[in-house]
C-alpha cells in the first residue's frame, strides 16, 4: 500500500516538474498572465470608474455580482455555524 | 471571570483604536489598500479581543444575538438594494455607472462603491463575531 502511494506521489512530482519548463519566467513582461486583461484594467479603470485603486475597481465594480455571492457565501456560513453550534434560545 | 489587570486595561484603551482603525479600512477601500472584507475582519478582531479580556457574557450582553443577525442580514440588503437601484435608471444589475450617468453627480460610481464597501464590512464584521460567539460558547446557563 505504502509502494502505491510513493509511486503516485512520484508520478505527480514528475509530471508537475514537467510542467515547469513550460511555465513563463518570473517576472516576465512578454507572459501571457500581464499582457490582456491587466493591461486592460489599468487603462481603462480611473476613464470608467474614476478610483484610484483598481482592484477595488474591479472587486466591486466590474466583478461586482461576483462580490456580492462571495458576501452571501459568508454570511451562509455564519448562519450554519449558528444552526449547528448555537445552543438554546433562537437564531 | 478573569480578574487580569494588565489584559483588561490594555485592551479596554486599544479596543476603540482598533475599531476606528477598521472603520479607516473599510472607507478607504475606494483609494488604497483596504476594503469591506478586511476592515469588517478588524472589526471582529476588536470584539475577539473584548471576549478574551472580559468573558464571554459581557460582550454579549453589550452586542447581542439579535443585534449581530440583523446586522449580517443588513449588510447584503444595503450591497443588493444598491445593486437594485442601478436598475431604475435603465442600467444593469450592480452598474453603477447608469445612476452616474442619470444624476449627472460626478464621482458617484466611487461612492457608490463606498457603500457597497460598508455593506460588505458590516455582513462580515457581524458574521465572523457570530462564528465566534457560538465557538466560544460552552453552553450551559453561566456562559
Amino acid at each position: 500500500m505504502k509502494l502505491k502511494a510513493l509511486l503516485a506521489v512520484l508520478f505527480l512530482g514528475i509530471i508537475l516538474f514537467w510542467a515547469v519548463g513550460d511555465l513563463p519566467a518570473f517576472g516576465d513582461p512578454e507572459a501571457p498572465a500581464t499582457q490582456y486583461t491587466g493591461e486592460l484594467y489599468i487603462r481603462s479603470v480611473l476613464p470608467d470608474i474614476g478610483i484610484e485603486n483598481i482592484v477595488t475597481a474591479i472587486l466591486a465594480s466590474y466583478r461586482g455580482f461576483d462580490t456580492l455571492g462571495e458576501v452571501v457565501v459568508i454570511f451562509t456560513a455564519g448562519i450554519s455555524v449558528a444552526l449547528l453550534l448555537r445552543r438554546g434560545g433562537r437564531l | 471571570m478573569r480578574k487580569n489587570v494588565i489584559i483588561k486595561t490594555i485592551s479596554r484603551l486599544s479596543v476603540p483604536f482598533i475599531q476606528v482603525f477598521a472603520l479607516y479600512v473599510i472607507v478607504h477601500g475606494a483609494l488604497g489598500a483596504g476594503g469591506g472584507f478586511q476592515g469588517g475582519v478588524v472589526f471582529a478582531a476588536s470584539f475577539i479581543l473584548m471576549i478574551i479580556a472580559f468573558g464571554l457574557t459581557c460582550v454579549r450582553q453589550r452586542f447581542s444575538y439579535r443585534w449581530i443577525v440583523a446586522l449580517s442580514a443588513l449588510g447584503i440588503t444595503i450591497y443588493a438594494t444598491i445593486g437594485l437601484l442601478c436598475l431604475i435608471p435603465g442600467g444593469s444589475y450592480l452598474g453603477y455607472g447608469s445612476i452616474e450617468t442619470a444624476l449627472g453627480v460626478p464621482h458617484l460610481h466611487g461612492y457608490l462603491i463606498d457603500a457597497v464597501e460598508v455593506g460588505i464590512g458590516i455582513t462580515v464584521m457581524a458574521t465572523m463575531t457570530s462564528i465566534i460567539y457560538d465557538m466560544s460558547d460552552r453552553g450551559g446557563e453561566s456562559s
